[in-house]
């Protein structure tokens, strides 16, 4: 019956249009601002709360209209993803090529920053999603302090880089290191732990680590940060102008991209480097031994697996990864501070890796491009601004959006955009 | 001496503020057995609502001060009530037979979510308003210091006092708290018995935003000052007492916020205020290690 | 008698108590090497937290389980008894091992009462896991598997071709690279048997292996299992509800009801002991009749 659907639509969507009214009230409708004397005056903004209450109606009553009867249950549609076999070829064409293609299209002042914030940055978050998923991932720990271990390793650069004299190539090792020596400090008293409170664990401690960065002024200047330490050189030779730089050496005239290009390549390999290593080991007995403990811990346990060791080394590697990571953001960025470091770039990957899906690491480098990417086009739109106001921050609008894309993810697809899971060893393959 | 005793109303007065916010951690985990990690965002967007409705009635209807105070702290509380009621439903309720981590995610999402909403609407400083009710009773005077107890940390206490005992009226004696009790035994069987299970979530749901809204209303009335990122330190504190007091338990949340708002104070104060955050995360990590139940929850025995 | 002149398991006066319950209270009893031994027993008898106690994952609150895939030596327990040690690498008491060493070291396997498969991961993914010890050592701490070497491609075929043995012989070799959870519930219990079988053990402890299983299928459950213990490597130990599959396969009963052994011996013996047949069924005549003595006795 249409006319009894209309209706029925129309009762729904307007039940919706009193909630949103609720919720948009006083929040959306006023803003407090500070006046000249420097008290709060509130601004009316009711065209905008207009403005939610008729989409809250229409949306709804769309929907209401469109799907009929509730009563007629939709069967759950689980579509699942064709396979692309050729995506990863293609895409490791295409990132091996992107940096000299856009510095011969657009010249290498243009190109510095789509080398460098849409290259360099969004690679950086590939691996720190990789590095992630392994943990969460993988092992299904849920662990909400990652940033700590990415700042363990950007910290451990920029402190033993002038203190030891060290280069980056003798540091990125040690980086890593370090970081997984902190995740091995951290996860190993909570390993006990059920599944959230360990998660609330890892924020506390990622806390405290934060809070002594901010603190601890003698070694890391606080909020200020360190800055001036070396940066990236080509197996000895600076990125600089004049005779001892990298491009008198190769005759080449200096560019300052030259540095950005070298850094490109530098994430990229290490970053197909850690996926060949997470693509094997979910071969090997260890990866599958997180898969299982992230299916069931006591039928592990109940198979003589040592779920103690196998948290550890799920916690170690993915600290490892993110210390590796933290190392490049510091070469990339020239100066640390803990700001870099705070809950919600923790929560930033975390989105990385749920929307990923779990254990896809396809998913994840997606989810990296489209979150961090797709935030800083945002930030290219300057007709945005016009529209929205002078102040208007697109990163701010990220977060709101990363925030509802978890919660669209656990209701909607809880296993992640990608979800097939393909097992780790195929009988037909083998036999 | 008179430091110390000031100091200990200043944490009684904030414990009271982390106890109410505690209470709803407490309840829903009971519940539902989940970490409402939004809680905390929750209480700050409800200091919010409060602030702009305290503006609203000052400013453009001219209500005197203490009434306009009231008012809109009803109105608070209803108003995050409903945001409560709207965020089980879009982000929990489908969750609840997803797997472990689910509902902790979604949680996440919706306190990043919610966090940045208010940056978003309201811009990201500070927000003060002009001191209010500022009347003190001196404890001690003509000593080196003199102790005082404002007329609104003594209505923070009673209030936080008050509510609970309502609250625990409400779990112990009505059938909406048999039902809670039920669903925290098992929700399948509450089910089968004819218990509401949606409706009984919900309404723990709603009864926890609107003791949020009561400690976000009180927070900006004793502070004077709240911004959107606000949500996230407060929250893991109460989350924090809500621990400590043993999660599940109604007078241990009060409990625990009483301890955690004493031990944070009481840091600040001898040890520098630089590290007095550590102090409460270290009082998160080290209970949940060591001892999960907390002072008076139930120990939790692992089914195989 | 095997459980008396050869026992694999011998369990001394355990006891676990959980706050006030009293869930074992007491109980010895011994497991002969090589035989199908039941353990069985009313609804909360306490059967499975026996069985958590012996594979380690309650420790119980006292008693001793002296254990040896070899040969189980009276003296040798009483000297591990008064050392601090676990184990002399021969004789195991496993009160004192934690749960993944008792599979590893004293080969203890166990089943679950509600299947523990790893249900998303496929049926010959779940058998490798059971080889975690093998495979594990041939990978190196992973880094001999990184790299490929071919003794870690030879532990790998092994393991593959044992685990497909296995598939085969519960029936399941096409279903191989199904995930677990979508096989119907009596492959599953099957799958979860066959991987307990991939970690070698001695004596195979399993749940309530025929609950929810039709006749024809708890019919091939018994041949099954009467092939494993056949085979002499695996003694089995099984709590079970279905006195069918009880009676027609096990050499050795031990009936335990509220906590305690009631009774112990062959299936006929346990059958006419009259302590068994009130404890299954004159728990509820008695019941009446005490009901009735009250009613009686409140009307007089």
């Amino acid at each position: 019956m249409p006319a009894e659907r209309f209706v029925r639509a129309l009762r729904e969507a307007g039940w919706a249009t009193l909630v949103v009214a609720g919720l948009s009230f006083p929040i959306i409708a006023y803003r407090a601002e500070p006046d000249f004397n420097n008290l709060l005056a509130l601004q009316p903004r009711w065209p905008l709360f207009w403005q939610f209450c008729a989409a809250a109606f229409l949306l709804r009553f769309l929907l209401a209209f469109w799907s009929g009867d509730e009563t007629k249950a939709k069967a759950p549609r689980e579509k699942n993803w064709p396979k692309l076999p050729w995506l990863g070829p293609l895409a490791l064409v295409f990132l091996t090529i992107y940096p000299l293609a856009v510095v011969a299209l657009l010249g290498p002042q243009a190109a510095l920053k789509w080398v460098d914030t849409y290259g360099v940055q969004i690679l950086i978050y590939v691996l720190l999603g990789w590095g992630l998923n392994i943990t969460v991932g993988l092992a299904g720990l849920l662990d909400l302090g990652y940033a700590a271990f990415y700042a363990v390793g950007a910290y451990a650069y920029a402190l033993l880089a002038p203190a030891t004299g060290l280069g980056f190539w003798a540091l990125l090792p040690v980086c890593g290191l370090l970081a997984a020596f902190w995740g091995f400090c951290i996860g190993f008293p909570i390993l006990r732990l059920r599944g959230d409170y360990l998660a609330i664990v890892t924020l506390a401690f990622a806390e405290i680590v934060r809070i002594v960065l901010i603190n601890w002024d003698v070694v890391t200047h606080g909020e200020a940060g360190l800055f001036g330490f070396p940066g990236l050189n080509f197996f000895g030779l600076p990125f600089i102008p004049g005779p001892r730089g990298f491009a008198a050496h190769f005759g080449l005239p200096f560019q300052g991209i030259q540095k950005q290009i070298f850094l490109y390549y530098l994430v990229l390999v290490l970053a197909l480097l850690a996926n060949l290593v997470s693509l094997r080991l979910r071969r090997l007995p260890l990866g599958r031994a997180w898969e299982a403990l992230r299916e069931d811990e006591i039928a592990c346990r109940a198979l003589g697996l040592d779920t103690r060791n196998i948290k550890l080394t799920a916690f170690a590697l993915g600290a490892f990864f993110a210390g590796i990571a933290g190392c490049l953001f510091a070469l990339r960025q020239g100066f640390v501070s803990p700001s870099a470091f705070t809950f919600s770039e923790s929560a930033l990957i975390l989105a990385i890796v749920v929307l990923g899906g779990g254990g896809s690491q396809l998913g994840v480098a997606v989810a990296a491009v489209f979150l961090v990417g797709a935030s800083e086009l945002l930030r290219e739109l300057t007709f945005l601004k016009s529209v929205f106001g002078e102040n208007f921050d697109p990163a701010q609008y990220r977060m709101l959006l990363v925030g509802l894309a978890m919660v669209a993810m656990m209701n909607f697809r809880p296993r992640g955009l990608v979800s097939t899971r393909a097992p780790t060893i195929k009988l037909g393959a083998t036999s | 001496m008179e430091i110390f005793l000031q100091q200990l109303i200043n944490g009684v007065t904030l414990g009271s503020i982390y106890g109410l916010i505690a209470i709803g951690y407490t309840m829903v985990f009971g519940i539902i057995g989940m970490v409402n990690f939004a809680h905390g965002d929750v209480f700050m967007l409800s200091a919010f609502i409060a602030l702009l409705l305290l503006l609203l009635l000052t400013q453009m209807l001219g209500l005197a001060a203490a009434p306009a105070f009231v008012v809109a702290l009803v109105a608070s509380m209803a108003l995050t009530a409903l945001w409560n009621f709207a965020i089980e439903r879009v982000a929990y309720r489908r969750l609840r037979g997803s797997f472990r981590l689910a509902p902790l995610i979604s949680a996440i999402g919706m306190s990043t979510f919610l966090a940045n909403f208010v940056t978003v609407t309201q811009g990201p400083n500070n927000k003060s308003i002009p001191p209010m009710w500022d009347q003190v009773i001196a404890i001690t005077s003509g000593g080196a210091y003199d102790v005082t107890l404002s007329y609104k940390q003594i209505l923070i206490v009673a209030v936080t006092g008050a509510l609970l005992a309502a609250f625990w009226f409400v779990v112990q004696k009505t059938p909406l708290g048999r039902a809670q009790r039920a669903c925290e035994q098992d929700a399948k069987m509450a089910a089968l018995l004819g218990v509401d299970v949606n409706r009984t979530v919900a309404l723990t749901f709603v009864i926890g935003a609107a003791l949020a809204a009561v400690a976000g209303s009180l927070y900006l009335l004793q502070y004077g000052v709240v911004k959107s990122s606000d949500g996230f330190v407060p929250g893991v504190k109460a989350f924090t007492a809500a621990v400590l007091g043993g999660i599940g338990s109604l007078p241990g949340a009060v409990l625990g916020g009483l301890l955690i708002g004493l031990i944070e104070t009481m840091w600040g104060q001898y040890f520098g205020s630089d590290y007095k955050d550590v102090a409460a995360f270290s009082v998160l990590a080290i209970t949940l290690i060591f001892m999960p139940s907390g002072l008076m929850g139930r120990p939790d025995v692992e089914k195989v | 008698m095997n459980w008396l002149d050869d026992p694999i398991l011998r369990v001394d006066h355990l006891t676990m108590r959980f706050g006030g319950l009293l869930a074992v209270n007491d109980v010895s009893f011994a497991a002969g090497r090589g035989d199908i031994t039941a353990l069985i027993g009313p609804n909360g008898a306490g059967k499975t937290t026996l069985f958590n106690c012996l594979t380690g994952f309650y420790q119980p609150t006292a008693g001793r389980i002296a254990f040896s895939s070899e040969k189980l030596d009276a003296e040798k327990i009483e000297t591990l008894t008064r050392s601090a040690r676990k184990h002399d690498g021969e004789t195991f008491l496993l009160e004192r091992m934690a749960d993944h060493e008792i599979v590893r070291k004293a080969r203890l396997a166990r089943t679950f009462q509600n299947i523990r498969l790893f249900q998303g991961m496929s049926a010959l993914e779940n058998l490798m896991i059971a080889q975690d010890e093998a495979l594990s050592r041939a990978a190196g701490l992973s880094f001999i598997g990184l790299l490929g070497l071919p003794s870690w491609r030879r532990a790998e075929q092994a393991a593959v071709d044992r685990a497909v043995a296995w598939l085969d012989r519960i029936g399941l070799k096409k279903r191989a690279d199904d995930p677990a959870g979508s096989l119907p519930y009596g492959d599953q219990r099957r799958l979860e048997i066959a991987r307990a079988m991939c970690t070698k053990p001695a004596l195979l402890c399993l749940d309530e292996p025929a609950a929810g299983l039709n006749a024809a299928e708890s019919h091939g459950l018994a041949e099954l299992l009467r092939g494993i213990r056949d085979q002499g490597e695996t003694s089995i130990l099984l709590i079970e509800h279905d006195m069918s599959v009880v009676m027609r396969i096990s050499d050795h009963v031990v009936v335990l009801d509220y906590g305690q052994k009631i009774a112990d011996g062959s299936p006929r013996e346990v059958r006419e002991d009259p302590a068994v047949i009130a404890a299954y069924l004159g728990v509820e005549e008695q019941e009446e009749a005490v009901e009735e003595a009250v009613l009686s006795g409140g009307g007089a």
